[in-house]
């Protein structure tokens, strides 16, 4: 029976793999380990504790793949030709929370387009696709735009360090909020802050560490100077004003059908022009879903989807979700990684947008079970 | 049949385990001679004492091979995910105190908070090209603090001992350890962060919630534990 369940969900999966191969797709597969470096590089510790990790006494730390896109990525970036359209399907390993009674190896079903011509299109092709494919399960669509909360970002009237580190924790809510908080004059600043930049005024920074006790540790000197420098310089900027927050919080809170959204954003646009180039290729966006049959005027956009996703999407964001079956997880998720091509591409880098789906969860729907 | 006991298998740990049971009217001793990892319980029939090491306790909880364990909370909450679904906190021994804290230099003059820490590590990343190395063993309390606090950029290496040499010795750039008075931390040049704690650890009794087999152990366990005096949920 079991087997038999397995056979189904390959069935399911296959059948998906058909149809992106009809939709002009080539067929790719991955390699099951992985270096652990390159995953660990791009997602950090926390991937750690999600996927398998094993020791190979020659090749180092391997990780069991927890996803298909950065061998995707690395492969397209080492010998694709341009345009591309990759389709992949195969198992995939994370680690479940304790108690959750969620597989730890299971199958996913991918697709993703490199192609730099038209972004606009092409976030609609993969979107459309992926509606098409998962017809009939009624699912609600999700969608967002990362780029927007960047150029958001990008364009406030504050210092650089500022505005790096609020892109840099633009997928951790709760660390991005107190950020804004502080730089915005919302919260207090720490005590021990407070009492060094009072410090530094009476004695150099070299003849505090000195007095601070034995150096020790790879941190050198310079890079703590130059923390301070940075603390001071924090310290003399104004905060960011009441507005130009007002309009970050304007932006994570909308949660309309995409074309009020639409008008959302423009009318945010008009005090604050900075995001009209990201409005603009989110307008382009509508266009070219409309031009593929989708009603955008039925389409939900979030103005914060996708923050909690791991760390690689920068654009457009999407996800469909079985509403009336709570205990499922998104069923099919996706996006665009621009930045994540030039990462891996060694300098090289090319516009890519895709996303995968979860046979297993199809097959739940389908079924009934 | 038996109830079995687990408790640390030497050391000061045992002595104040032996202390905390014998001032609850139950004597524990080693048995044979001073090496030979064996124990008695005096004066009560049915309860076998185990020696082990503490680390190795949390495990035999789960199993449910020893029905009661004397160990600290930190290695309960680090070896085992959702260990209170697993066995019972039955009391805090009140000694065997340590803090799972996070230090890094006293030079670092301008880290204090977590805040700090993590933009000393966004810092340390652009400028050396590696993630800022924390050193410790307890990977998954660390990891999920440093997660909840929104602290990026960092990776963790392992460190089983003299986790405080890990800086001086240019393996890590900051430490997760336990400290039980700080003056490890201060002969290594380390200061903990004013927001870095993570785990105030003691030792603790702990109840296997695997039931013993058999009514015999269970009475045996009810009256064993009325007569130290603690109370179990269920």
């Amino acid at each position: 029976m079991l087997n038999d369940r397995r056979g189904r969900i390959k069935a399911e999966a296959e059948r998906m793999s058909a149809f992106f191969l009809a939709e002009g797709a080539l067929p790719v597969e991955a390699a099951s380990l992985q270096p652990a470096e390159i995953l660990l590089d791009l997602y950090g510790e926390d991937i750690r504790a999600r996927a398998y990790v094993t020791h190979d006494p020659m090749q180092g730390e391997q990780m069991l793949r927890p996803d298909f896109t950065v061998p995707v990525v690395q492969m397209h970036m080492d010998e694709g030709a341009e345009p591309a359209r990759y389709t992949y399907q195969g198992p995939v390993w994370r680690k479940q929370a304790p108690g959750s009674d969620r597989a730890s190896e299971y199958l996913q079903v991918g697709f993703e387009l490199f192609d730099r011509t038209d972004p606009a299109a092409s976030d609609a092709e993969v979107f459309a696709l992926f509606g098409q494919v998962l017809e009939g399960l009624n699912l609600r669509a999700s969608t967002g735009d990362l780029g927007i909360l960047m150029a958001a970002v990008s364009g406030l009237s504050t210092i650089e360090r500022r505005k790096a580190a609020l892109k840099r924790h633009i997928w951790r809510p709760m660390r991005f909020r107190a950020l804004l908080d502080r730089f915005g004059g919302a919260s207090t600043m720490p005590e021990s802050r407070r009492k060094l930049l009072e410090a530094v005024k009476s004695a150099t920074v070299p003849e505090q560490i000195k007095a601070a006790g034995r150096f020790v540790g790879l941190r050198g000197r310079d890079e703590i100077a130059e923390r301070v420098a940075a603390l001071e310089e924090d310290q003399a900027a104004p905060p960011i004003s009441r507005e130009e927050v007002g309009y970050l919080e304007d932006i994570l809170s909308i949660r309309e059908k995409a074309d009020i959204a639409l008008k959302h954003l423009r009318r945010i646009e008009a005090d604050f022009g900075p995001i009209r180039s990201a409005v603009d290729r989110f307008e382009q966006r509508l266009e070219a879903l409309e031009a593929r049959g989708i009603d955008v005027a039925a389409l939900d956009f979030e103005g914060s989807y996708g923050r909690t996703t791991l760390e690689y999407y920068d654009g457009f964001v999407f996800g469909f979700h079985a509403e009336d079956r709570a205990d499922l997880p998104v069923i099919a998720s996706g996006g665009r990684y621009d930045a994540l091509t030039g990462v891996l591409g060694r300098g090289r880098s090319i516009p890519a947008v895709g996303g995968v789906i979860r046979p297993e969860f199809v097959l739940a729907l389908r079924e009934g079970a | 049949m038996a109830v079995k006991l687990g408790v640390p298998s030497k050391g000061r740990l045992q002595e104040l385990t032996f202390d905390w049971f014998r001032t609850r009217g139950l004597d524990l001793r080693r048995s044979g001679s001073v090496r030979e990892y064996a124990g008695a319980v005096d004066g009560f029939e049915g309860v076998e004492l185990v020696l082990l090491s503490a680390g190795e306790i949390p495990r035999e909880l789960v199993s449910g091979r020893i029905d009661l364990g004397v160990t600290g909370t930190d290695l309960v909450h680090e070896r085992i995910p959702l260990w209170d679904q697993q066995m019972e906190l039955l009391a805090r021994l009140g000694f065997g105190h340590a803090d799972l804290l996070l230090a890094v230099p006293k030079v670092w003059i301008d880290v204090d908070t977590l805040d700090d820490l993590d933009a000393a590590a966004a810092q340390f990343r652009a400028r050396h090209g590696f993630r800022l190395r924390i050193a410790t063993k307890y990977h998954t309390m660390v990891r999920e603090f440093l997660r909840l606090n929104g602290v990026a950029d960092y990776q963790l290496v392992d460190s089983q001992g003299a986790t405080e040499g890990t800086v001086k010795n240019l393996t890590a750039e900051a430490i997760a350890d336990i400290s039980s008075t700080g003056d490890t931390l201060e002969a290594n040049h380390l200061k903990p962060l004013a927001d870095g704690l993570i785990h105030q650890s003691q030792a603790a009794l702990f109840r296997a919630r695997v039931a013993p087999a058999g009514t015999a152990d269970q009475n045996i366990l009810a009256t064993l534990l009325a007569r130290i005096g603690v109370h179990q949920s269920e």
